[in-house]
């Protein structure tokens, strides 16, 4: 008598496919083993949006009358492995029908697992991950996080190198073996085979101790009730906005209070604040209006408003003034302007390291510069 | 319509698949070989019209796939094909299904077996995707049947009975399949698959007789008529909604023999419901909490049962009647509201109420809001649902006939 839940959190349309994949082979898994499951997405996920973070569930049960508990409902109250399939969501979940920011392993079970594909180090991510009071399990799939597209899928095996690894950090779920054999079922190769048995005899984890991970409380808000909420669906509108940081120079909009960004984005503009000219391009083609004015008239990007869409980055007509930067190189959503004023050649170091940085990797999503895959498309036709 | 070879291939033998509900009424209309589905997008109902159009493009389904301009359209296009003699599918959600009222509204009055598929959504304003059973609701007047259902697997089942009861002479009566959104749409549950042997044994073909429109038989449909005329058409409307409760029941009997599975009841399910003291009753997924909720009830030894109502068109009063007039209290959970309605209720309890009134045996009846815009009702839910009622029996007084469940004040 026993049910098992697993969520797979990933960035919505680039992993959809990924994470259907996962789901539905573990309820054909189960049901190799007798089982019976479910799989389904996060209803308020739907429809999904590019790169913001969503949910998808496998919930196997031994009966029918025990996965009844777990049918009719938008998410799993508690899973016993969360997989996460880019690693910046580690830092938390925000779904576009917005619940707030929650932590990755809110879902988690004491003593259970997350499962992260990431190049990073246990500790690097575990400096992103909320504190809990319960132990749980880290295991680290060393990949890099596979995105696609809406019509295509990238078929790198991350999918089965999960698989396989769920099986050993979770063999109350399903043996390898019924694994292998959801994997032939599906008509996928011989080396998915392979690398879903790879996985599993190189699967480790470490246990997260109480206390370890970031201490930051995730934002929250109070919805109200029927006797406070205002009639006629009014949302009031935003005031036009002051001086920057309440100050009398400088500009900045007002904001909503409560609609706030953290981990929908999955890249964040970087300013070299001393080669801007100040053109106001970024301030003007901003969709998100997240670019505050400084007192000396130079533009900051506020991350409680940045979507991360780089249209900033596209806009700018300075080589290397806006550059989008992986959310991985960041903790926290604090302003890179005021950062310069403390220490412009701290900043400029850091700046240039992360820049360098960012050229050598290849983004998950989007391009580098305007007219990159042009470039790539005439590139693949000489080939 | 002909079968294309890769259909009769692909349901050759009974199969277990991994599909939502809406995959298993796609998959349905392929074993029915419907001849024209209309589709105009909307979620939930969109998840239907993405699958059929996926087993098209895969050559396995043959039929007439036109996406229309607009939810109107897509019902009148049925409307019209299913009057020439096609067999049809179409749905819509929220308001989609509104937009389309026109439509459905003469669907109903020309007596064209159209089945169609209504993803529960909330009505528009405020834009929401949860589930609310008011838009399939608005056509419990008109001549539609309305089937509620409770699991993917019940989703294919009922869409076959729905082709049968709805194209039988006796009947020609529009059938919609009422489908919680996400719940139903939106999860993939295991699903037994028949063959097409069986369901061509269990459905014949759609034979509209002597009411086709065809040029080697010349009619005119629907005239202009005046007060002379329609009081009599809609007797036999009428007629013909209560002739559908026994092709119901005999169609039902039929799907049993034929695919081994089903309830003794086509339009009641009873779970638990002997002896019972409080029943509840609800439509559609609220069963699946609501089943839970009153086991564990039962292993605490209170008796409390819950009676599924799965046709709330034709409302099987007498059957209703007999389930509930045996216990102390009921608790109608609506998934609807009814503003300014008796008793400030849902829709679901003022029918039961009214359908209990010549029972010679008066339960208290009570009614509870819970679930509105896809909210999840959790089994603390109908505990609370349940507490209350038991009040009313211990107290012999009801303190508040409806009740909204999990609301913030």
């Amino acid at each position: 008598m026993s049910t098992v839940a697993v969520e797979v959190v990933y960035r919505g349309i680039f992993q959809k496919s990924l994470a259907r994949n996962i789901v539905r082979s573990i309820v054909f898994a189960a049901r190799k083993e007798g089982k019976i499951g479910t799989a389904f997405g996060r209803y308020g996920d739907s429809p999904e949006r590019n790169g913001i973070p969503a949910k998808q569930f496998a919930i196997v049960a031994d009966t029918a009358e025990e996965l009844e508990e777990n049918l009719a409902v938008y998410q799993a109250h508690e899973v016993d492995v969360t997989i996460n399939v880019d690693d910046t969501l580690c830092k938390g979940v925000e779904s576009w029908g917005w619940y707030g920011l929650e932590p990755i392993n809110k879902l988690t079970k004491p003593n259970g697992t997350l499962i992260v594909t990431s190049r990073q180090s246990a500790d690097s991510l575990i400096e992103d991950i909320h504190q809990r009071d319960e132990p749980f399990n880290l295991s680290i799939i060393p990949a890099v996080p596979s995105f696609s597209g809406l019509w295509v899928y990238k078929d790198d095996h991350t999918d089965v190198r999960i698989l396989g690894t769920l099986c050993k950090v979770c063999p109350q779920l399903v043996s390898l073996a019924s694994m292998v054999e959801a994997i032939k079922d599906q008509g996928w190769s011989d080396l998915k085979i392979t690398s879903a048995e790879k996985a599993f005899e190189r699967a480790n984890d470490r246990q997260v101790e109480p206390g370890e991970g970031t201490d930051s409380v995730p934002f929250s808000f109070t919805l109200p009730g029927w006797k406070t909420m205002e009639e006629g669906l009014v949302i009031r509108g935003q005031g036009s906005g002051g001086g920057f940081r309440g100050g009398e120079e400088g500009f900045q909009p007002d904001r909503n209070e409560v609609f706030k960004k953290w981990s929908t984005r999955s890249m964040r503009p970087v300013v070299n604040f001393e080669t801007c000219i100040k053109c106001t391009l970024c301030w003007l083609q901003c969709p998100d209006t997240c670019f505050d004015i400084t007192p000396d008239g130079l533009f900051d990007a506020n991350m409680e408003a940045c979507c991360g869409c780089g249209v900033c980055e596209a806009v700018c007509p300075v080589p290397e003034c806006v550059t989008m930067v992986n959310e991985a190189e960041f903790n926290d959503n604090s302003s890179q302007w005021e950062a310069w004023q403390v220490d412009k050649d701290g900043y400029k170091k850091w700046m240039t390291v992360l820049i360098e940085k960012e050229k050598l990797v290849e983004r998950t999503h989007g391009f580098h510069h305007v007219g990159q895959y042009a470039e790539e498309a005439a590139q693949a036709g000489d080939d | 319509m002909t079968i294309a070879p890769a259909q009769a291939e692909l349901y050759r033998e009974e199969k277990e698949e991994l599909i939502s509900g809406s995959e298993a009424i796609g998959i349905a209309c392929a074993l029915a070989d419907v001849d024209v589905i209309t589709a105009y997008p909307i979620r939930p109902y969109d998840t239907v019209m993405q699958y059929v159009s996926k087993l098209k493009a895969d050559g396995v389904f043959d039929c007439d796939f036109i996406v229309a301009e607009s939810e109107h359209s897509q019902f009148e296009i049925v409307k019209h094909a299913s009057a020439v003699g096609a067999r049809t599918f179409c749905g819509s959600s929220g308001v989609g299904w509104f937009y389309a009222f026109e439509a459905i509204a003469v669907t109903a009055g020309l007596r064209l077996p159209v089945v169609a598929m209504v993803g529960n959504r909330a009505l528009d304003d405020p834009g929401a995707f949860g589930v609310e059973h008011n838009d399939a609701l608005a056509v419990r007047d008109l001549g539609w049947m309305l089937y509620w259902v409770a699991t993917a697997q019940e989703a294919l089942d009922m869409a076959l009975l729905a082709y049968k009861v709805a194209e039988d002479s006796r009947v020609f009566l529009p059938f919609a399949l009422s489908c919680d959104g996400s719940f139903l749409t939106h999860s993939q549950a295991i699903v037994n698959v028949p063959t097409f042997e069986q369901v061509k044994q269990f459905l014949p073909d759609y034979d509209r007789g002597k009411l086709q429109l065809h040029p080697d038989n010349p009619i005119t449909i629907a005239p202009q008529v005046n007060e002379d005329w329609l009081m009599e058409i809609r007797r036999q409307s009428d007629e013909a909604m209560r002739r559908s409760t026994n092709v119901i029941k005999e169609a039902y009997e039929e799907f049993k023999a034929t695919f081994g599975r089903g309830d003794p009841s086509p339009f009641i399910e009873e779970y638990m419901t002997e002896d019972a003291e409080i029943m509840l009753v609800g439509m559609g997924t609220l069963a699946l909490p609501a089943r839970v909720a009153v086991r564990r009830m039962r292993e605490q030894g209170k008796k409390v049962g819950f009676l599924r109502i799965k046709f709330f068109r034709p409302f099987a009063s007498e059957e209703i009647q007999e389930a509930l007039s045996k216990c102390k209290a009921v608790a109608v959970i609506d998934r609807d509201y009814s503003y300014g309605s008796p008793a400030n209720g849902g829709v679901l309890f003022n029918e039961v109420r009214s359908a209990m009134y010549p029972a010679t045996n008066h339960p208290h009846i009570l009614n509870f809001i819970a679930g509105l815009g896809g909210r999840e009702v959790l089994v603390r839910d109908i505990n609370e649902i349940v507490d209350t009622t038991q009040r009313a029996i211990d107290t012999g007084k009801i303190e508040e006939e409806t009740t909204w469940i999990a609301v913030r004040e």
